[in-house]
């Protein structure tokens, strides 16, 4: 394989870690006059929570760290010090659970509901795409799919909103939110699983019927460009079967300018099932970003921010890794 | 003139799209004669109010009636998507011809922090920003932050459309009469660039748009004035889709679905203009 | 004589376009004698790969076949199911592509290509049985047997046209069209490819359409040529005897363009323009660039006519001429 290609790809996931968690650090740091984070902190301690000790103690912590007396190299270097460490301080909302901790118990119900429905979203959506740029496919399939293709551009959670409305509050057939029954306590029993699931269902749907349009549309595009390669007529007049070529010739093809485009679009992907979840009240990342932003939970939003960067990041190079084992130009490529 | 009249026979989606945006803006010139505009602010109407003959659309937890507030708000929201993708495109594509026309260490740079910039996503670098000025965000600002996030793809099209046309003879031929670079790019380029760029600017809009509204439901928008993406947050906050108050998530969702709806069909109907193998496909 | 192979009956292909339907094949007849070598030549744009392209019935939107006859063997290839036709294709008739088109799958091995062209239309074949016959075809076109594993990007250009001939000729076609086999390659790989090629077609004793641009090369190759214009065909004849007579003035023009015989030379052009096929000139295409253009050629519309036994030619007074 070629190792040039694989050096590019991790440097780019380093560069990516790097500007994204320095930009958590000065974006802040560029509001005029105030330190945001100090001024939350001087708040509580006025107003004097419940854990007013312990409270002082981080305050103390934090100005050593990150006060105003300290040049700014030197609060830069401690900042990328502790993300190295994932130490994201406490939370502020929720102290004394540190941010790391509230972050962890998070990230399974994320990765679990985003994992299947993009996969999902994507396996069912490029094949439909393809069958909609082959032209043999009949025109029933094209009006089937329009309404799909109409709902690709529209946010995730605002199809939630909807679903939500006619499946869980109209016709109570699928729970309203959460990630599973209240007060239950996570068990690996066949009910609890159960009502795991019967709780993404929703959640879990609006993503795939919005991503599906997605997919569909690019696949299409592909698909269409790919059916004009000279390879494709070449195959047709060597007598091949059309669903030979359908799916060994054109699609096999057309599959790699999307897989760069679920590498490209795995941002917004996650972003969007951040807000899915924030409707759902699904105890993901999402809403743990939710409560903090309302909460003014600084260092929260900054760990959740951290981790959103990580998680994109690694998603895309581990999909760039994958890219050359279905493309042999980049595998064998002599470069 | 034919031809382009074949090619919208061909494309009848164009048609609808901006067919539709001409419906919504007749809304946005007649809507203030007729529906007082002030009504949109908190306490203006009585609480709660399903929708009467008086409040076409009811009122929500605040005071607000609904049918100013959709009007307000749709106008707003379109405002923040047209200037952050406005401002996205004039930005990417300036970037993207530098990139795509001069070429090395120039392009290197621009391209890797298209990549790095793309690859982290818009929303959480947003949500840092937006958190710091939470308060005082408004229209404006919003639209600024948003735009700051939305030269990356316009840049990578445009660059590589570039890539694509400096090659071709007729850049060849247009330096061998003497024109300079800035001639070439003003007279060669520009002219055959207009399709992407038309298609381009749909494709910024509507990711602008989305980026906004996703911000705004995580309640980091403008705090007093009613965007749609603000009015579902305040009905996510104040639980309006469980007490029943569909009047007041309804129309944002409508008017966000018929928004986005009509990006879709003018992007694709310009999306054969953009890519002419699409035209085999039918 | 035996009877022909492939009869060609007046066939029409049409490209619907927004501006009209542009004409790429009116009235195209000609018949292919089994084991002839038969060159198609004629401007770029007159409709060549058209024509071959209807042959295999693979004319793809906005272009339809708008009438005419295929025959092969007497069989009519326009009345076939399409899973018939597909049958047909690569094993009576099959498509050499140009050199310069990429027309491998790139990610498949050579190797796969050769299986999936076979297994297409005969699933009996054993694994063993499809690695020796692969071996084979490959040695047969001069390719080491290591390009089998090989996938298309590793290969040069003249590595892919021969395994392009090779996947041509596995199911020894009755017909082999070449659709300028060779104008993307350098002049030596040019020849040995050709060579190739020759050598093969005698072996198979199959007939084969040889579209090019390339009239000294036509010269050594073929035994009967056509001249193609404006989406007609208008002389066809035995090579030797069209070049040493050519009977309609645009093949007359096309040879005075040659520096030699047998110089390799690719004609440069003749004055004037190249008529449009969208909306064609009534009367012969040809008359506004013709020297021998008379009073009613841009009225009427001369037919491809036998003028001397195995000559035909669409133009009235050299037919006249030659008699
Ligand atoms: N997809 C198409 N749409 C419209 N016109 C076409 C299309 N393909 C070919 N043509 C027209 O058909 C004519 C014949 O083309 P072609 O058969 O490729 O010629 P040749 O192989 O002799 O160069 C040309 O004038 C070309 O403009
Ligand atoms: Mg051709």
């Amino acid at each position: 394989m070629s190792s040039r290609y694989i050096v590019r790809r991790v440097l780019l996931f380093l560069l990516v870690i790097w500007v994204g968690t320095s930009l958590i650090f000065f974006l802040p740091r560029l509001a005029p006059d105030r330190d945001p984070v100090a001024q939350r902190l001087g708040n509580l301690a006025a107003t004097g929570g419940i854990n007013t000790e312990g409270l002082d103690e981080m305050v103390e912590a934090y100005r050593a760290k990150f006060g105003l007396d300290q040049p700014l190299w030197k609060q830069y270097l401690n900042y990328m010090f502790d993300m190295l460490r994932f130490d994201f301080n406490y939370s502020i909302a929720m102290y004394p659970a540190t941010v790391f901790e509230i972050v962890m118990r998070a990230v399974p119900w994320t990765v679990g509901l985003l994992l299947v429905s993009t996969l999902l979203a994507f396996a069912i959506g490029s094949l439909v795409g393809a069958l909609l740029g082959w032209p043999r496919t009949p025109r029933v399939m094209h009006w089937v799919a329009t309404p799909f293709l109409m709902m690709s551009s529209v946010p995730y959670y605002i199809l939630g909103l909807v679903m939500m409305y006619v499946f869980a509050f109209k016709f109570k057939w699928l729970p309203l939110g959460g990630g599973s029954q209240y007060g239950t306590v996570p068990t690996l029993t066949w009910q609890y699983v159960w009502d795991v699931v019967h709780h993404a269902i929703l959640p879990a749907a609006s993503m795939v019927v919005a991503g599906v349009g997605f997919w569909a549309l690019s696949m299409r595009g592909m698909m269409v460009t790919t059916l004009g390669e000279d390879y494709v007529m070449l195959a047709e007049a060597r007598g091949l079967s059309p669903r030979r070529i359908f799916f060994r010739y054109a699609m096999r093809n057309a599959i790699l300018p999307q897989t760069t485009g679920l590498a490209l679009s795995a941002g917004t992907i996650l972003s969007g099932s951040l807000l899915v979840e924030v409707i759902f009240r699904y105890p993901g990342m999402g809403s743990v970003l939710y409560r903090a932003i309302t909460g003014f939970d600084y260092f929260m939003i900054y760990g959740v921010v951290f981790f959103v960067i990580l998680a994109v990041g690694a998603a895309t190079l581990l999909l760039d890794l994958i890219y050359p084992l279905l493309d042999p130009r980049i595998r064998y490529s002599r470069k | 003139m034919s031809r382009s009249w074949g090619y919208v026979r061909r494309n009848p989606l164009l048609l609808v799209g901006v067919a539709m945006f001409i419906l919504l803006l007749l809304f946005w010139l007649i809507g203030p004669q007729v529906i007082d505009v002030t009504r949109a602010r908190p306490i203006s109407a009585m609480a709660d109010q399903r929708p009467s003959a008086e409040m076409p659309l009811g009122s929500d937890s605040v005071g607000r009636e609904l049918l100013p507030n959709l009007l307000v708000g749709s106008l707003y929201t379109f405002e923040i998507g047209l200037t952050a993708g406005l401002i996205g495109l004039v930005v990417g594509t300036i970037l993207g011809f530098i990139a795509g026309y001069f070429g090395g260490v120039i392009d290197s740079f621009i391209s890797t922090a298209a990549d790095v910039a793309l690859t982290i996503p818009a929303l959480a670098v947003l949500v840092v920003i937006a958190s710091v000025i939470k308060e005082v965000l408004n229209v404006r600002n919003l639209a600024l932050i948003v735009a700051a996030l939305s030269w990356m793809r316009p840049a990578r099209t445009i660059r590589s459309q570039v890539l694509s046309m400096r090659e071709r003879s007729y850049v060849e031929i247009a330096r061998l009469s003497g024109m300079n670079d800035w001639q070439i790019i003003v007279q060669e380029l520009l002219p055959n660039l207009l399709p992407y760029l038309a298609a381009t600017l749909v494709g910024a809009v509507a990711g602008a748009l989305l980026a906004a509204i996703g911000l705004e439901a995580m309640g980091l928008g403008p705090q007093t004035e009613p965007t749609l993406g603000m009015t579902i947050f305040w009905c996510n906050y104040y639980g309006a889709l469980l007490r029943g108050m569909w009047w007041w998530w309804a129309p944002p969702i409508v008017a966000i679905l018929y928004v986005f709806a009509a990006l879709f069909a003018i992007s694709s109907g310009l999306d054969e203009l953009a890519n002419p193998r699409l035209r085999r496909a039918r | 004589m035996s009877a022909p192979v492939l009869q060609v009956r007046n066939l029409c292909v049409h490209y619907e376009t927004d501006a009209g339907p542009v004409k790429a094949a009116e009235n195209v007849t000609f018949d292919l004698a089994r084991s002839e070598r038969m060159g198609l030549v004629g401007e770029s744009g007159s409709g060549k790969s058209t024509t071959v392209l209807a042959l295999l019935r693979m004319v793809t939107p906005p272009g339809r076949i708008r009438g005419g006859q295929v025959l092969l063997d007497g069989a009519d290839l326009m009345a076939l199911s399409p899973e018939q036709m597909r049958r047909m294709r690569g094993s009576a008739i099959s498509l050499i592509p140009q050199a310069a088109m990429n027309s491998l799958n790139p990610v498949m091995r050579v190797r796969d290509h050769f299986y999936d062209t076979i297994l297409a239309h005969d699933r009996t074949m054993s694994r063993a049985q499809l690695a020796a016959h692969t071996g084979e075809l490959v040695e047969a076109v001069g390719l080491r047997p290591n390009v089998l594993r090989m996938y298309p990007h590793e290969l040069s250009g003249g590595m892919k046209q021969r395994v392009c001939i090779a996947m041509g000729i596995c199911l020894r076609p009755k017909v082999i069209i070449a659709d300028e086999p060779t104008s993307a390659l350098d002049v030596v790989v040019q020849r040995q490819v050709m060579e190739t090629l020759g050598r093969i077609q005698r072996q198979l004793e199959a007939s084969i359409i040889l579209v090019g641009h390339d009239m000294g090369l036509m010269a050594q190759f073929v035994d009967k040529i056509g001249i193609m214009y404006a989406g007609r065909l208008v002389e066809l004849g035995p090579v030797t005897e069209v070049f040493g007579l050519p009977l309609h003035p645009y093949t007359r023009l096309l040879i005075n363009t040659l520096p030699s015989l047998d110089a390799k030379a690719v004609f440069k052009g003749i004055p004037g323009q190249t008529p449009s096929l969208l909306n064609a000139p009534a009367g012969c295409a040809f008359h506004e660039r013709c020297p021998d253009a008379v009073g009613d050629c841009w009225k009427a519309q001369h037919v491809l006519t036998e003028v001397l036994p195995g000559r035909w030619v669409a133009c009235p007074c050299h037919a006249g001429a030659a008699a």
